[in-house]
C-alpha cells in the first residue's frame, strides 16, 4: 500500500486514523465531569498537536538521521510564519499561497544557514545554529522592523493590499481560509454529556501532517536514508567508502528547514499573527525535546514527543490548587492541604518542572525515548503470553532499518 | 611503473619522524606487504594513501593521478577502498546495510539524493552485498546489527565493505588480527581468491608472518619510518638487516 513495506503501512493507517478521530479520542471525558479539563479536543489544541507534530517528524530527519543537533529551527519556524503572514497582506487569506511560501522561504534561508553551520560538527554545530537564531530574533525584533513588525508583530490589516481577494468593508477583521471556508469554522456534535469539535482548520493541519509524516517515512526507507544514518553513526567511514557526506547533510538540514517553515505557516493559518517570540532559542529548544522525549530516529517518537508535551503545556499548566483542593477535599483538612502543597509545585506554571522530571527520567532510564518504553510494554506483554520474555525483538523492531 | 607510486614520503608528528623517504612501488595486480614492529610508521603510511593524513613532502600517485589534496571520498571513488586497523564499520546498522552502502556508493557516486527510492526496490545491490558477505563468511547475519558482532567478524565486514566496492587497489591493515587460526586460514584463501579473479592489487600490513608469506609477492620491511628493504619473500626472510630490525626480536 502506498509503496510502504508492511510494517510501514500499518504504522501509517495507525496514525492516519487517530489523527481523524482525535476529536472523539481526545474528548474521553463527559463536560460536566471533574475530569472534564483533561479533555484536549478542542481546534486550538489539537491544531498544536499536528502542527508541532511535523515540526518535530522534521526535525528528526536531521537529528534522528544524521545525529546533526540543530539548536535553531525555530528560525526557520519563524520565518515560515512571516512568509505566510506577508502572503495573506500582500495576495490573499486564502492559505495555500501562504504554505507554499513558508515552505519556500524556510527552504532558502535553511540553505543558507545549513551551509554555513555544517562546516562544523558536533557542539560546534549546534552553537553555530543557535547563533543564527538568536541572531534571527534579535533582527526580527529591531534591524528588520519594516519587515516583522518588531516587537509588535504582524497581523492582517483591513486595509491590506490583498491583491486577490476583494476589498473588504471597513471595521471587519480579515480570516483566513481556503476557497472560502474558514480556518475556524467548527462542525459540533454533542452526544449525552459529551461535545465533540470538528474544526475544519484542524483536519487541513492534520492532511499536511500525514503528508509530512508519509514523506518522512519514504526518506526513511530510502538509500538516501541509509546514508543518513551513515552519517550518524560513523561519518568518517561514509568518506572513506566514496561518498560525500556534505551534499547529505545539507539536504537533510534543508528539509526539515522546510518542515520547520511548513508548521510556521499553518501556525499563521491558524491564528493569523506572528511575533519575533517564535524565533526565540527556547522554541528551537522545545524540538528537541520533542524528538528525544518521544524517541529520536524512530518514526513515530517525534510525533509522540510533540503531543505530550504540548498537552502538558496547555493542560498541566491550567491545574491550579483550588482545583487541586476539589480533588482532594475528601482528605482530612491538614492531610489535604498537605498533599495539596506537594503536588502544587508541578502543575501551573510549574510544568516546566514536571516536563523536566519526566525528561530527564526518559534520558537516564528509556534512552530511545516513549517509543522504547512503549516497545519495551509490548515486548513484555508478549513475552507474559508466550511465557518467556524476548529481550531483543523490542530492540530489532525500533530499528528505521526494517 | 606501479599502479600505486610513493615517493620520498616525510612525514614529521611535532618531534618524531613517522615516515621518512618513504619510497614504494607497487605493481598491479600484485600483493604489497608492509611489515615492520610495532609504531614503525606503517599505519601512518596508508593515512597518507587515503587521505586521513596529508604528507609533508613527496608524492603519492595512483594510476598516475596524485592522491595527495583530494577528499578521502574522491580518493575512494578512484578506485581505492580500506580495511582499518582497528574496525571502521556503521555499529548502528545492520550487517547487510553496512555493505550497502559502499555498493550504492560504487554505483552511484559520491551523492545522490533521491528520498523517494526505496532501498526494497534494490534487489541488484542487495543481492551484490548478500554474495559479498557469503563470500567472507557472513551469510548467516545479514540482519545483525553490526555493534554485536564479534571483533573478527567486524574485520570480514570490513572487508566485504571493501570488496562489495570491487576496488583497483585495496589497503589492508592487518586483516587477520583478532582472527582465530582457522578465520585467518579462510581470509588468506578468500584474499588469493580475489586476486586471482579480479587482478586487485593489494597491499597489505601484516603482523602475521604465515599471512604476509602465503600472500605476498614482495615485501617492503619499515622500521622507525624508514624503509630498510623492498624485496621478494624469499629475499626478505635471511636479510640481515630485517632479522635485525624486525625478525630477530620477534622471533619468527
Ligand atoms: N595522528 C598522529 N599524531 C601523532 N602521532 C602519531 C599519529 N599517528 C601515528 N603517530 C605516531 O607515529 C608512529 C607510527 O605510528 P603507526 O600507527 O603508523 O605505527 P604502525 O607501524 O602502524 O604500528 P602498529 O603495528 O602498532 O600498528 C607512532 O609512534 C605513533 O604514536
Ligand atoms: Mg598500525
Amino acid at each position: 500500500m502506498l509503496k510502504l513495506g508492511k510494517k510501514d503501512a500499518g504504522l501509517f493507517l495507525f496514525v492516519v486514523i487517530i489523527t481523524l478521530l482525535a476529536p472523539f479520542i481526545l474528548n474521553p471525558f463527559p463536560e460536566s465531569s471533574a475530569f472534564a479539563q483533561f479533555n484536549a479536543g478542542y481546534p486550538d489544541l489539537m491544531q498544536r498537536f499536528v502542527i508541532f507534530g511535523i515540526f518535530a517528524i522534521g526535525f528528526n530527519i536531521l537529528f534522528g538521521l544524521t545525529g546533526y543537533l540543530s539548536f535553531g529551527h525555530a528560525a526557520f519556524l519563524g520565518v515560515g510564519s512571516y512568509a505566510a503572514i506577508w502572503m495573506m497582506k500582500l495576495l490573499t487569506m486564502n492559505v495555500i499561497p501562504a504554505i507554499i511560501a513558508s515552505v519556500i522561504f524556510a527552504g532558502l534561508f535553511s540553505l543558507v544557514v545549513g551551509y554555513i553551520s555544517l562546516r562544523r560538527s558536533g557542539i560546534y554545530f549546534s552553537i553555530l545554529t543557535l547563533a543564527f537564531a538568536q541572531m534571527s530574533f534579535a533582527m526580527a525584533y529591531s534591524v528588520l522592523t519594516p519587515i516583522t513588525g518588531g516587537e509588535t508583530g504582524l497581523q492582517p490589516k483591513v486595509n491590506d493590499p490583498r491583491i486577490f481577494d476583494g476589498a473588504l468593508a471597513e471595521g471587519t477583521t480579515p480570516t483566513a481560509g481556503l476557497f472560502g471556508v474558514k480556518m475556524r469554522d467548527s462542525l459540533e456534535w454533542s452526544v449525552g454529556d459529551w461535545l465533540f469539535t470538528f474544526n475544519f482548520g484542524y483536519y487541513f493541519a492534520a492532511i499536511m501532517m500525514l503528508a509530512a509524516f508519509y514523506v518522512s517515512i519514504r526518506i526513511f526507507r530510502s538509500p538516501f536514508g541509509m546514508m543518513l544514518r551513515g552519517v550518524k553513526t560513523n561519518q568518517q567511514r561514509l568518506n572513506y567508502t566514496g561518498l560525500n557526506s556534505k551534499p547529505y547533510t545539507l539536504a537533510a538540514f534543508v528539509i526539515s528547514g522546510m518542515y520547520a517553515g511548513l508548521a510556521g505557516g499553518l501556525l499563521v493559518a491558524m491564528d493569523t499573527q506572528v511575533g519575533p517570540e517564535r524565533m526565540f532559542w527556547t522554541a528551537s529548544g522545545e524540538v528537541v525535546l520533542m524528538a528525544i522525549l518521544g524517541g529520536a530516529g524512530t518514526l513515530i517518537g517525534p510525533v509522540l514527543g510533540a503531543g505530550f508535551i504540548k498537552y502538558m503545556e496547555n493542560i498541566v499548566s491550567k491545574i491550579n490548587d483550588t482545583i487541586l483542593h476539589q480533588w482532594f477535599y475528601w482528605l482530612p483538612d491538614g492531610l489535604e492541604d498537605a498533599v495539596v502543597a506537594m503536588i502544587y509545585p508541578f502543575i501551573g506554571k510549574g510544568w516546566h518542572l514536571t516536563l523536566g522530571i519526566m525528561f530527564m527520567a526518559v534520558v537516564i532510564f528509556l534512552p530511545g525515548g516513549l517509543v522504547e518504553g512503549g516497545q519495551r510494554i509490548a515486548g513484555w506483554v508478549r513475552g507474559r503470553f508466550r511465557g518467556k520474555e524476548s529481550p531483543t525483538s523490542g530492540k530489532a523492531a525500533g530499528t528505521p532499518a526494517e | 611503473m606501479g599502479i600505486l607510486e610513493v615517493q620520498n614520503v616525510n612525514k614529521r608528528f611535532g618531534g618524531l619522524q613517522a615516515l621518512n623517504n618513504v619510497n614504494l612501488d607497487v605493481v598491479e595486480g600484485s600483493v604489497h606487504a608492509i611489515i615492520g614492529p610495532n609504531g614503525a610508521g606503517k599505519s601512518t603510511l596508508l593515512n597518507c594513501f587515503v587521505g586521513r593524513l596529508v604528507p609533508d613532502t613527496g608524492s603519492v600517485m595512483f594510476n598516475g593521478q596524485s592522491l595527495l589534496g583530494i577528499k578521502p571520498h574522491e580518493i575512494n571513488q578512484t578506485g581505492v577502498s580500506r580495511v582499518f586497523q582497528t574496525p571502521e564499520i556503521f555499529t548502528d546498522l545492520t550487517v547487510i546495510e553496512n555493505v550497502m552502502i559502499p555498493a550504492f556508493a560504487k554505483r552511484d557516486g559520491a551523492y545522490k539524493l533521491n528520498p523517494f527510492k526505496r532501498v526494497q526496490d534494490e534487489a541488484e545491490i542487495r543481492d551484490h552485498a548478500e554474495h559479498t558477505l557469503e563470500d567472507v563468511g557472513l551469510a548467516d547475519k545479514l540482519d545483525m546489527t553490526a555493534s554485536e558482532m564479534s571483533r573478527g567478524d567486524k574485520r570480514r565486514l570490513e572487508m566485504a565493505m571493501c570488496l562489495v566496492q570491487d576496488p583497483k587497489l585495496l589497503l589492508l591493515d592487518e586483516p587477520t588480527a583478532g582472527m582465530a587460526r582457522a578465520d585467518t586460514n579462510r581470509t588468506i584463501d578468500l584474499l588469493k581468491h580475489i586476486g586471482e579473479s579480479r587482478g586487485i592489487t593489494k597491499v597489505v600490513i601484516e603482523h602475521d608472518m604465515h599471512v604476509v608469506f602465503s600472500l605476498a609477492d614482495k615485501i617492503s620491511v619499515l622500521a622507525q619510518g624508514t624503509v630498510l628493504v623492498e624485496d621478494v619473500p624469499e629475499n626478505i626472510k635471511g636479510h640481515p638487516k630485517v632479522r635485525e630490525a624486525y625478525l630477530g626480536e620477534a622471533q619468527v
